[in-house]
């Protein structure tokens, strides 16, 4: 009978006490929830050690000559890695300037040029490059640019060839981000701009990019926090050195360059306690770099908006 | 099928469709449409859903070369021109056929450049400002922005945004505008006002509105054109025109049953 099943219902509502109980399935919703916070502050607790390891150490072993001091000699007292500082911006932003440009438009061609099943090429391939080990990233811009230079004769090891290693590593981060960003545009808001008379250039550059924007700058700053810290790929690449960075004459500029993730893998491993307490303190100033770059950033797209 | 219309006074035409097929890859989305679209009025098209309404809407600004597979057989003359002539760049079309659409879709920029945006695209070369100010009256918004002409077009109410949308249209300084279900989001009293807007708006503007309302298109169009859809043999189904006359007629005294049958609201 359909018509007793809504007054059954309604009754059991109005009659039933609404307090809470102990019910199985009030208790089943309190253990899981409380599994789930648990295993949330598990996920929390290595990283926060990390973390506050990294600063508790860093802080004590940080001064001003830091940022001022070449590395020293072992068994010596001060120094500093202000040249590694210095070659981890230079290699940085040359990364950025090849993998930026050339991630968002690869990223802009797969979303509004490409054929579908181009695209889907694109994509496996971008997924594979990002799975690929680092080490992979430095031995191929061994073979293509420290070998060509050694070929010309312009020297062997550069910070170009570190820029080179970790801007293959950036960009399929970079397009990813990109790419995924751009699907995320309505199709509305380009319907909107073509209609209005916009060409597919006006569209791109004036409707979708903008609406992106704040999603592509944080794959980029992923990106170069991933390729800052990156140590492998610049042991093939840019070596060590501990001289600061020539940039003039250009063929100063072609020599081993020190880094800071190079940097705390050399000193972190030798047995001499100061070698030990600057790469605590290189560390800690890798972290804040990463994070001065990600508040930069956001700081960046508000003012934009 | 034709259509001669006898209005009181011979009006000039802006769109004529000759005999115009869609079709979405294999399947014919309208059949055999003829059409003449006048100048300074509203033209409403009503029907169905599916019937195909929208998809003739855009037809009128070559909007539908977006969708990869669509195809058109048959002409639509737009001041002596074929728009579907090979010679014939869709992004000029777009430029002189302005379009409004179903959901708002306001730019996520500001307010100012929003109603801009096509002007800067079209290389505008006068006062960017009074244009802004221009448009944005013409769309009886205005008073309601004017001081926060800076902040986002997204942080206005459904209706102000579909005026906004209007605005950003009116700013290119079209020839007509289209308008696909434009008050379908909006609450009751933005509807009220869009339509008073297109009442003004017609007096320079040619318009076509597709509408599911039907007290709407009484209320604010002149001509009114009924689409129906049937079953294709292949299972598909196929819109066709079945009848467009001025607006009275089509509501008071259509001269097809189907007509008859949807305006009296018996199906549809
Ligand atoms: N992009 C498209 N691809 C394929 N078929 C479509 C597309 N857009 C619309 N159609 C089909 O064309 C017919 C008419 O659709 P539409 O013009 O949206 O109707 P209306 O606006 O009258 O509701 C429908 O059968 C619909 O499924
Ligand atoms: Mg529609």
């Amino acid at each position: 009978m359909p018509e007793s099943i809504p007054e059954t219902a309604n009754s059991t509502l109005t009659s039933g006490n609404l307090h809470r109980s102990l019910s199985p399935r009030t208790l089943f919703n309190e253990v899981m929830t409380a599994l789930a916070f648990l295993c949330g502050a598990l996920a929390l607790i290595p990283l926060l050690a990390v973390l506050s390891y990294v600063a508790i150490q860093g802080f004590s072993s940080l001064n001003f000559s830091v940022f001022t001091e070449l590395p020293p000699p072992p068994m010596s007292q001060g120094g500093g890695f202000g040249n590694a500082i210095a070659g981890t911006l230079i290699m940085v932003g040359i990364a950025a300037a090849i993998a930026v440009p050339v991630g968002v438009l690869a990223a802009i061609y797969l979303t509004e040029f490409s054929d579908p099943h181009t695209v889907r090429w694109i994509r496996f391939a971008t997924n594979v490059l990002s799975g690929v080990p680092s080490i992979i990233a430095g031995v191929f811009a061994y073979g293509i640019v420290v070998l060509t230079f050694v070929g010309l004769k312009w020297g062997s090891y550069s910070p170009i060839a570190g820029g080179v290693a970790l801007a293959v590593l950036m960009l399929p981060i970079i397009v990813r981000t990109t790419d995924e960003s751009l699907q995320l545009v309505p199709s509305e808001m380009r319907q909107a701009a073509v209609g209005l008379g916009a060409t597919k250039f006006q569209t791109v550059w004036g409707v979708v990019l903008p609406a992106a924007l704040p999603a592509i700058v944080t794959g980029t700053t992923l990106a170069v926090a991933r390729a800052s810290g990156e140590t492998a790929p610049l042991i093939f690449t840019a070596l060590f050195s501990p001289f600061w960075p020539q940039i003039w004459p250009p063929q100063q500029f072609i020599a081993p360059t020190a880094s800071l993730a190079v940097l705390v893998y050399n000193f972190a491993i030798v047995p001499f306690k100061n070698q030990q307490q600057l790469a605590w303190a290189a560390s800690l100033i890798l972290v804040l770099m990463v994070l001065l770059t990600s508040i930069i950033s956001r700081w960046a797209i508000r003012q934009r908006s | 099928m034709s259509f001669s219309i006898t209005t009181t006074e011979p009006q000039e035409t802006v769109f004529s469709a000759n005999d115009v097929k869609v079709y979405y890859g294999k399947f014919l989305a309208l059949k055999g449409i003829s059409i003449d679209i006048f100048k300074n009025s509203v033209t409403a098209f009503i029907g169905p859903s599916g019937c195909g309404k929208s998809t003739l809407l855009r037809c009128f600004n070559r909007l539908n070369d977006l969708i990869e597979n669509f195809h058109l057989e048959g002409k639509i003359v737009y001041h002596h021109q074929n728009l579907y002539d090979p010679q014939v760049d869709p992004v000029e079309v777009r430029r002189r056929i302005g379009m409004v659409f179903q959901k708002p879709n306001p730019f996520p920029k500001s307010i100012y450049d929003n109603v801009a945006f096509g002007a800067r695209i079209n290389g505008y070369k006068g006062d960017m400002d009074e244009l802004v100010e221009k448009s944005l009256r013409s769309a009886a918004l205005w008073d309601e922005v004017k001081d926060k002409l800076k902040e986002s077009g997204l942080a206005l109410s459904g209706g102000q945004q579909q005026r906004l949308c209007i605005a950003r249209a009116i700013a290119v300084q079209p020839d007509a505008i289209l308008m696909d279900e434009p008050c379908s989001a909006l609450d009751p009293i933005s509807t009220l006002r869009v339509e008073e807007l297109i009442h003004q708006l017609k007096e320079r503007y040619s318009i076509i509105i597709v509408t599911h309302n039907m007290q709407q298109a009484s209320r604010v169009a002149d001509m009114t054109a009924f689409f129906n859809v049937e079953p294709t043999d292949k299972g598909g189904r196929m819109g066709y025109l079945v009848e467009y006359d001025r607006t009275e007629v089509i509501f008071q005294t259509p001269k097809q049953q189907a007509t008859q049958e949807y305006v009296s609201g018996r199906f549809g």
